[in-house]
């Protein structure tokens, strides 16, 4: 689309050697304007079509009780008085709420100890480990959850043949909810290590040598100079893994269908989930609609907190 | 809205920027306080060599017994006493999932998808984030505004909307329909974005003088400066599409247009999981990416670019 637009304001350009006066303050006009206004061009179609206009939409759908085709009718805020009322809307939300929290606290504990060791000079083959470690990222959701499902299968999984060959009792991975869940957790953590893995590499490095050293050299022992000297160097990064991990953690949808599509019956189903499974499966549309408007409020209710947090500390 | 879209790009500028301030100093110090603490760095070694390499281990296995009951019969997958080498080695997994499932078709269609919308992401992502860098307007400002309210409405909140601006631009059931929403993405930007507020303005002023055009100084010397940028974000949006599942779950419509993350659902999502084919299909998925991996690992393992990314 904005191909063609490139190549006929190009050419006006490049040629001409003496401008006159008039040509020249087009010229600047071009330079100035025209010049960013075709770079961005494209893109700001793009923003236009595929997110103003759902955007909108979506806000509009959610006063109607459109089911895909036809005609939109206003219902006010019905849907969302069916919503506040609706046990279903409330268990997915309070799930992803209780997934959101253990896993994300995980993921950072998980991704800093990983990223500690792997900067400390003590450790050998420390390039080798990074690799090993990083190999999740590769691997998608889907197959993030395949891997996970077939490592905990109840009847057939790795994980409960080792426990009975210990002696142990096989658990219920998959027909228990909370056990479920657990493994969704830890298959969340897994898959999300590697990216914040390497931003507090990137952090911890530069924490300047000398402030350790001073810190080693009053006294302080290896915890209290990372409580007091790595944590505070770390803060902005700390501060972004912990936000993007909470956004992720609850818009996770793709793992979550693979892994244990919801179950057992609906009781991990999370948010997203929820929205998929009422605006398509069921085409409740405007319902579904309204549900994405709590969510959307709950995303950035999130960020402003997290960013208000953020202030007050630094 | 702003203000709280602002900052997870913010941060990670200020992450990107600590980078740059403090690498200076990194490379002084060295030797010289390297003598002092390799004693005690010495003694630390063996117990945290053994613990790092404990936890790699512990990060391997899933993948490893995922990988090796992949070369498993059917008959082995489920017989007890499970064993972590595969007693009889077989590619049947494979073959079958190549074959029965018309997996060469998704692979094909992944393929399509993935290297088309990396090119253009990659195309236009430089573009946008060269102008929000060097042109400094009202209207480039606005758009800088725009691209970080992006990144408050992820697509899953706009699930249903979404699929009634596709359908509506007659772009369903096509692999159009997931390569153009997925060009632009706020990250490619903010990548470029900082790349070139990095890039001098006096070779810009330079150029100017000697009479080059806006656009013909952007492709003869910006872009060609911004190659380790360029290949980073090409990794990176290779990823995020070969991985994408929500675009084409609901895109697409007709299994001959399946990715092959929605294949591998529908496979994992049935009533009897097939496993072997499922265990093959899944191994076969993942081999593009670790090869992209494996020839450009340097642009994805070097932290200070990758700082202040995700999607």
């Amino acid at each position: 689309m904005a191909q063609p637009t490139i190549s006929t304001v190009a050419p006006p350009e490049s040629p001409a050697p003496r401008p006159a006066a008039g040509k020249a303050a087009l010229k600047r006009r071009n330079r100035y304007v025209i010049a960013p206004l075709v770079l961005i061009g494209v893109n700001v179609v793009l923003f236009l079509v595929f997110f103003v206009w759902p955007g909108a939409l979506g806000l509009l759908y959610s006063f109607t009780d459109y089911r895909g085709i036809g005609k939109l009718h206003f219902i006010g805020f019905a849907n969302f008085q069916k919503l506040f009322a609706d046990a279903g809307f409330y268990a997915a939300l309070g799930r992803t709420f209780t997934y959101t929290v253990l896993s994300v606290p995980l993921v950072y504990v998980c991704s800093l100890g990983v990223a500690a060791l792997l900067v400390s000079k003590a450790v050998r083959g420390r390039t080798a480990a990074k690799m090993v470690i990083f190999l999740p990222w590769l691997i998608s959701p889907i197959v993030v959850g395949v891997i996970w499902k077939w490592l905990f299968g109840q009847d057939f999984g790795f994980v409960n043949f080792v426990i009975s060959t210990l002696g142990g009792h096989p658990l219920p991975w998959s027909s228990d909810g909370n056990l479920a869940l657990a493994v969704v957790i830890f298959a969340s953590a897994w898959g999300g290590t590697a990216f914040n893995m390497l931003l507090f590499i990137a952090a911890l490095k530069n924490i300047p040598e000398s402030l350790l050293e001073a810190a080693e050299l009053d006294g302080a022992n290896a915890w209290q100079r990372f409580r007091h000297v790595t944590l505070p160097g770390i803060a902005p990064t700390s501060f972004m893994v912990i936000l993007l991990s909470t956004i992720h953690a609850m818009k996770e949808f793709a793992m979550i269908q693979a892994l244990t599509g919801g179950g057992p019956g609906t009781q991990n189903t999370l948010i997203v989930q929820y929205i998929y499974k009422t605006g398509f499966e069921q085409s409740k549309v405007g319902y579904a609609s309204a549900a994405s408007m709590v969510l959307m409020v709950v995303l950035l209710a999130i960020a402003l907190i997290q960013l208000r947090f953020n202030r007050k500390k630094g | 809205m702003a203000t709280a879209a602002n900052m997870p790009p913010a941060v990670a500028e200020e992450a990107a920027l600590g980078t740059e301030r403090a690498g200076a100093p990194q490379r002084k110090r060295g030797a010289k306080n390297q003598r002092g603490n390799r004693e005690a760095r010495a003694k630390a070694s063996v117990p945290l060599t053994a613990l790092t390499w404990l936890i790699a281990a512990i990060y391997a296995v899933p993948l490893l017994w995922f990988l090796l009951s992949s070369f498993k019969p059917g008959s082995e997958l489920f017989s007890y006493p499970l064993s972590m080498i595969p007693r009889e080695w077989t590619f049947q997994g494979f073959v079958d999932a190549w074959e029965r499932v018309d997996f060469a078709q998704y692979f094909l269609n992944t393929a399509t998808v993935s290297i088309v919308t990396t090119a253009l992401t990659v195309f236009f992502s430089a573009c946008t984030g060269y102008a929000l860098a060097k042109y400094n307007n009202k209207g480039t400002r606005l758009f800088f505004i725009c691209i970080l309210a992006t990144t408050m409405l992820p697509t899953e909140v706009i699930l249903n909307p979404t699929f009634s601006v596709i359908r509506d631009l007659g772009l369903y059931n096509s692999l159009a329909g997931i390569i153009v929403p997925s060009v632009l993405t706020a990250t490619g930007v903010f990548m470029f974005r900082q790349f070139f507020l990095t890039v001098p303005d006096d070779l810009l002023h330079s150029a100017r003088i000697d009479g080059a055009g806006e656009l013909a100084i952007f492709f003869r010397i910006m872009l060609p400066l911004s190659r380790p940028i360029l290949f980073t974000l090409a990794i990176f949006s290779f990823q995020w599409r070969w991985n994408d599942y929500i675009w084409p779950l609901i895109v697409l419509n007709d299994p001959k247009w399946y990715t092959l993350q929605v294949a591998l659902r529908s496979i994992v999502g049935a009533e009897n999981i097939d496993w072997p084919v499922l265990l093959g299909a899944s191994v076969i998925s993942l081999l593009p990416l670790v090869l992209v991996f494996l020839v450009f690992q340097k642009y994805v393992l070097n932290a200070d670019v990758s700082a202040g990314l995700k999607d």
